[in-house]
């Protein structure tokens, strides 16, 4: 059976009241008071509306609608019908910029149009049950039925015009008859909900002075009273300012009829109208004279009513409202609640004058932002967190945070030298496996009206694109949004893989299953930067903007300490653990067969000394990219050259340090040293590796205790089953399995000669080469680390002797056995240096120094481990646990205190 | 009067458990998911859950079965994301109707099979509808709030291909649920009613809303009432609401929708709110009590359960679920 054939049965409670809903709904009972539709946003009856529209400026066309529903308007009425307007799409764009506006959009809408393809395209666009305005007989049955049965499918109540083939009806007569009509094929034909009808029996205006209209008032009313006693449940309006047409220009009068005519209407059973409100006395203070003038054409009740209203018009000329904006009281108020109470409202229309006292107040314009603002957005995301805001508003105070955010831009550049700077840069990304992005979305606008620069992923983001733009486009903040709950997973993956990746850059999570315990438990631990959860828009602006100040350091410990303190005490509560003892943890390690696996005895075993290294075969060996990463020019080389935004000025670099490269070849300015060492090694204690020298080495003779061991970190994060909790010493064959085995350490430095360089072009004022000599400095020691680890594989130690691997893969690690170094994190244990330092000699042997904090002088220098094991392998360390701590101390022989002191980074907060 | 409405006077029928919660067990691999047909597929199809009706029936069966063995008498098919909208994301536009036919096909043949085997208890299936990946009246560019991602007309198309497809696979019920957006299920409802009108035939239709948070709004802004205004004009099997919140804080709106709305109520609460993992704990045994209430309180006809929860949730609320009468739904 055909759902449009069945016999109707209204099901809901209100089945025979007109029930309409915008966000909120609209029941119109007996009880109601009459219901009251704003008539501005109608281009056929406002001027001033019709310009907004043709102009284009629809902000200030949404304020005209925002008056209506603050003046009590009940329904809005939004009319397009203009020859010069594409009415199809004003009325689409405006409906939609009314459903981002929640509080014009919390009551329904009636779309008003004579044409039925603006109103089939307005209905396309509304969630609440609308009013169309209207359908009539005017074009026959069968296109009334047509577009009944579309209403009827749409949601929505309909307007019926008592208008037919032959014309509108201006009789009491014609009235009914056409209003009957319509109401029978309606209610049994279509089956059309009778409360959703509602009927327009034609309100023409009253006081022309032809004799015609003498009845136009009375009519109304008769046919009404008819209406309403004769067709149940059909609702009864009319446009109200109509009536009054006759005495334009005497608002008086016009507001004395249109009180009067719509007093008796409601009295005859109308019960909505178009109405509007600025144009309405209060029936009660009409002064008797007016009212006795306009009743007595209302009702026809003098031959002479019109002769007399006229006579009687003249002398109460005169604007007494002049539609006076009225003073908003909130406008009296202190500056800061003035631009709390625009951006909490989303009221964007003095935000420029507060601002502009605000930033005259200011001693620099950017504390308007920091101060004035934030402290009203901060209220806005109080709202919102509490549940008193919802959505839609929070991003309408984006809006106004933004037109605030761009006037004071220039005064913000201004004081820049005239510099357009974004206060930063950062990245949003729905993560892989998730495709919701509706408050990614939001804190990126929100952000970006902030003045930051967002670079937005999208969705369904794979953690390598992450990580790879981030450090490509040298990003700020990371943000990641998930709304699904494996997304929860996909965070800490990505938070891990950012550490790894040793990046550098706060993250911000959020999404609606994302929390802060989850990210204090789960995320925070596993990434050594901060971590921030946010759970709202608003908040993000000030996370972000506390993030990226100067002075970051206290806010981002009071992130960590608030996050690690929270993570504490929600462990307490018992449920989740993060961390596994260093028991279980040593249990779990990465296990290796010893008895199959192929140990290669080093071709040189001991110590050996590079004093003079010929530099210039370490060119081919070069990773440029970290060196125009260093000159904050982002991209991977050798694509950077031709890189559309930096190409150019990465030329420009590139071909500047060819030059001093060529003249640190030519002239010899900087000398490359090493020192590196190849010995029998045995994990002892499961962390611990202890190296063998054997009686004749040299190296004994330096090491008073004769005993050399590297101790090692171990993983203690809870990991998956099946995946270990590694730590060096897994790379090595533990004593206990009777395996020989092998590992080596390096110092490599091409810093001597640069400190005196540097010097020598910062005496000429040459900063440029200062830096870059420094810069180079670097890459060449990284490229000796490189080549001399290439030189240990197929030749000292030479398990790699077939090896033939390309610079570009070098960079890539593609090698077998690993080079860790000491401060990084496989290794954060910097106290390992002093250790490499022991056994090889260090500074005797080629000069470099550590400084107090372990740091290697000449900066150009890189030290560390070799392991030979094919299954050896990066990782990152992660955190420890307090155990851990306590046994390292021990093996270490220095006092927990020191431990901690030196671990700290890498310490789980128990 | 359909089976199912006869049914509906007669007692409380309840509805399945998450379906993603199922499959999560399975713990599906990229492969998995795949399978031969797709092996070469050129995106990722992991998580695609709609695609495991075509690559891993059986598993879409077994669960369909374990909820009829926990005692549902209506199932969900497994094309919560059957529409050319959400598929995109997939670039499977083209297998949409394919999707909703198969998964459609493996609803019904399992609940066939339950009903034949007590006739008493008659099992439906319910072709469910979900709300895609955009909304229709919001913008997803606070620049431009009059940019809109999906149009009405948009949506309608693909709702109609799916609402044909899964008739033709045999569903009983079309659920339209998890409506964050009532525009959407406005396109919902209007495909539905054009496919009825052309094709001369009725279905049972089921309306579910979802109350994103305590704001009692959902994501759109509607009220409780609003949200029942605007979708109540097409006659109703049932309206109610379903995920984002557990069966305690659903219960205050539940409440408002069925002392409103005239025709049956239905709910399909989360298991609870997630905890801090995204993970939900609620104990079948607690939300059968919480359910229990919604039944002293006469909210509900029809009653079952969405993320995190599984057989044994079911098994719970349709256990106390037998002891109560149904709502009483005037005017029916």
């Amino acid at each position: 059976m055909m759902s449009e054939t069945k016999p109707n049965i209204p099901k809901t409670k209100h089945q025979k009241y007109l029930t309409l809903s915008g966000l909120e709904p609209l029941v119109v009972t007996p009880e109601s008071n009459f219901i009251n539709v704003g008539e501005r946003t109608n281009v056929t009856g406002s001027r001033k509306f019709l310009r907004l529209i043709k102009e284009e400026k629809f902000d200030e066309a949404l304020s005209v609608a925002r008056d209506q529903v603050e003046g009590g308007a009940q329904i809005l009425d939004v009319n397009m019908d203009e020859g010069m307007l594409d009415g199809k799409y004003a009325m689409v764009k405006f409906l939609n910029l009314i459903a981002s506006e929640p509080d014009i959009a919390r009551i329904p809408l009636m779309i008003d149009s004579s044409k039925w393809d603006i109103i089939e395209a307005g209905l396309q666009v509304a969630q609440g049950k609308c009013v169309v305005n209207s359908i009539s007989l005017k074009e026959g049955e069968q296109e009334f039925k047509r577009q009944a049965k579309l209403v009827k499918r749409y949601g929505a109540a309909v307007i019926v015009m008592a208008f037919d083939e032959k014309g509108q009806a201006d009789t009491y007569q014609r009235r009914i008859e056409i209003c009957k009509r319509s109401y029978d094929i309606l209610v049994h034909e279509i089956h059309f909900p009778a409360q959703d009808i509602i009927f327009d029996p034609n309100i023409f205006p009253v006081a022309t002075g032809m004799d015609e209209h003498r009845l136009n008032a009375l009519d109304f009313f008769n046919a009404t009273k008819w209406i309403r006693e004769n067709l149940p449940h059909a609702n009864v309006s009319g446009g109200v300012s109509n009536v009054s047409f006759s005495f334009r220009g005497n608002n008086t009068v016009r507001e004395a009829i249109n009180a009067s005519f719509l007093y008796h209407a409601i009295q005859h059973g109308m019960n909505l109208g178009i109405v509007n409100p600025t144009m309405l006395e209060v029936y009660d203070e009409i002064p008797k004279d007016l009212l006795q003038h306009v009743e007595d054409v209302l009702f026809n009740r003098r031959d002479d009513a019109t002769q007399r209203l006229l006579d009687f018009a003249e002398t109460v000329k005169g604007d007494k409202k002049e539609d006076a904006t009225k003073v908003l009281e909130w406008r009296n108020e202190a500056l800061q609640n003035r631009i709390t109470h625009s951006l909490v409202k989303g009221i964007d229309k003095f935000i420029i004058e507060d601002v502009e006292e605000a930033r005259l107040a200011a001693t620099k314009p950017i504390e308007v932002i920091e101060d004035n603002l934030m402290t009203g957005m901060n209220v806005v995301g109080d709202l919102f967190g509490s549940g008193k805001m919802f959505l839609p508003q929070v991003v309408k105070s984006a809006r106004v945070m933004k037109k605030a955010v761009a006037y004071l831009q220039p005064f913000i550049e201004a004081g820049k030298h005239g510099k357009q700077e974004f206060s930063g840069k950062i990245l949003m990304a729905t993560v892989k496996g998730d495709v919701h992005d509706i408050g990614k979305n939001i804190v990126s606008v929100v952000l970006g009206c902030n003045n930051y620069e967002i670079i937005d992923l999208g969705v369904m983001v794979p953690p390598e694109k992450i990580i790879e733009t981030a450090i490509k486009e040298n990003v700020d903040v990371i943000g990641l949004s998930g709304l699904i709950t494996p997304s929860l997973d996909e965070m800490v993956y990505v938070s891990q893989e950012m550490e790894k990746k040793n990046l550098n850059i706060p993250l911000i999570i959020g999404g609606a299953t994302t929390s802060r315990a989850h990210t204090s438990v789960k995320i925070a631990p596993k990434y050594n930067n901060t971590v921030v959860h946010i759970n709202d828009a608003s908040r993000a602006v000030t996370v972000v903007g506390n993030l990226l100040q100067k002075n970051n350091k206290i806010y981002k410990a009071q992130i960590r300490e608030e996050y690690d303190k929270f993570r504490t005490q929600f462990l307490k509560r018992g449920k989740q653990k993060d961390y596994i003892s260093i028991d279980d943890a040593r249990k779990n390690k990465f296990k290796i067969d010893w008895s199959t696996s192929e140990i290669v005895k080093p071709k040189k075993l001991g110590i050996q000394i590079i004093d003079d290294f010929n530099i210039t075969a370490l060119e081919p060996f070069i990773d440029w990219s970290p060196f125009f990463r260093s000159w904050d020019l982002h991209g991977k080389y050798p694509d950077i050259l031709t890189d559309e935004v930096v190409g150019t000025q990465a030329q420009e670099l590139f071909k500047d340090a060819q030059e001093l490269l060529k003249r640190i070849f030519d002239e010899k300015l900087l000398k490359a040293k090493a020192v590196f060492g190849l010995f029998p090694a045995n994990t002892i204690n499961d962390d611990d590796i202890e190296i063998v020298l054997s009686p004749q080495a040299e190296s004994r003779d330096h090491i008073e205790d004769k005993r050399v061991t590297f101790l090692t970190l171990r993983q203690q994060l809870s990991k998956r089953e099946g995946v270990p909790n590694l730590a060096l010493s897994d790379f090595v064959a533990p004593k206990q399995s009777g395996v020989r085995d092998y590992m080596g350490a390096f110092c490599v430095s091409t810093g001597f000669g640069t400190a005196a360089l540097a010097k020598q072009f910062e005496t000429n004022h040459d900063d440029y080469n200062a830096i870059m000599i420094k810069a180079l400095a670097d890459r060449l020691a990284e490229a000796f680390a490189e080549y001399l680890h290439k030189e240990v594989r197929t030749k000292f130690w030479g398990y790699a002797s077939e090896e033939n691997l390309t610079n570009d893969d070098l960079i890539k690690e593609s090698y077998k056995g690993i080079r860790p170094a000491p401060g990084y994190p496989a290794c954060p244990d910097h106290l390992e240096k002093k250790t490499i330092w022991k056994l090889l000699n260090v500074e005797k042997n080629i000069g470099v120094i550590l400084t107090d904090s372990l740091a290697m002088w000449p900066a150009a220098s890189v030290s560390g481990y070799y392991f030979g094991q094919t299954e050896a392998k990066y990782f990152g360390l992660g955190k420890i646990s307090e155990d851990q701590l306590k046994d390292y101390a021990k093996r270490r022989r220095i006092s927990e205190d020191e431990a901690r002191k030196w671990l700290n980074p890498n310490l789980a907060e128990t | 009067m359909s089976d199912i409405l006869e049914a509906l006077q007669n007692r409380i029928l309840v509805l399945d458990g998450a379906m993603g919660t199922m499959l999560q067990r399975y713990n599906f691999s990229e492969e998995n998911f795949r399978g031969e047909r797709f092996k070469n597929y050129p995106t990722s199809l992991k998580g695609n859950n709609d695609l495991l009706s075509l690559t891993q029936p059986q598993a879409i069966a077994d669960i369909h079965k374990l909820y009829f063995e926990a005692g549902a008498d209506i199932i969900e098919t497994n094309t919560f994301s059957g529409t050319t909208i959400a598929m995109a994301d997939y670039d499977m536009e083209d297998l949409v109707y394919e999707l909703n036919y198969e998964s459609a096909k493996i609803a019904k043949y399992v609940a066939t099979e339950f009903t034949n085997r007590n006739p008493k208890k008659p099992r439906f299936v319910a072709g469910s509808i979900g709300p895609t990946n955009k909304t229709a009246s919001m913008s997803p560019n606070v620049n431009k709030p009059e940019y809109r991602a999906i149009t009405f007309e948009e949506l309608r198309i693909a709702y109609k291909q799916q609402v044909e497809a899964l008739i033709d696979g045999g569903v009983d019920v079309l659920l339209v649920e998890t409506i964050f957006d009532t525009l959407n299920a406005k396109a919902a409802l209007f495909a539905i009613e054009e496919v009825k009108e052309e094709r001369q035939i009725d279905i049972p239709i089921m309306v579910s809303g979802t109350i994103t948070d305590a704001s009692g709004r959902t994501l759109s802004g509607q009220t409780v009432e609003a949200f029942l205004t605007s979708i109540s004009h097409i006659p109703l099997l049932s309206v109610g609401f379903n995920c984002a919140l557990g069966a305690e804080q659903l219960k205050p709106y539940l409440q408002r929708l069925s002392h409103e709305t005239e025709f049956h109520t239905s709910a399909h609460p989360n298991a609870g709110l997630p905890n801090a993992f995204g993970e939900y704990d609620q104990s079948p045994k607690e939300m059968q009590t919480l359910i229990e209430a919604y039944l002293k309180d006469d909210l509900i006809n029809i009653i079952g359960g969405c993320c995190g929860t599984n057989p044994e949730h079911i098994k719970a609320i349709a256990d106390v679920a037998q002891n109560y009468k149904p709502r009483l739904v005037v005017g029916v």
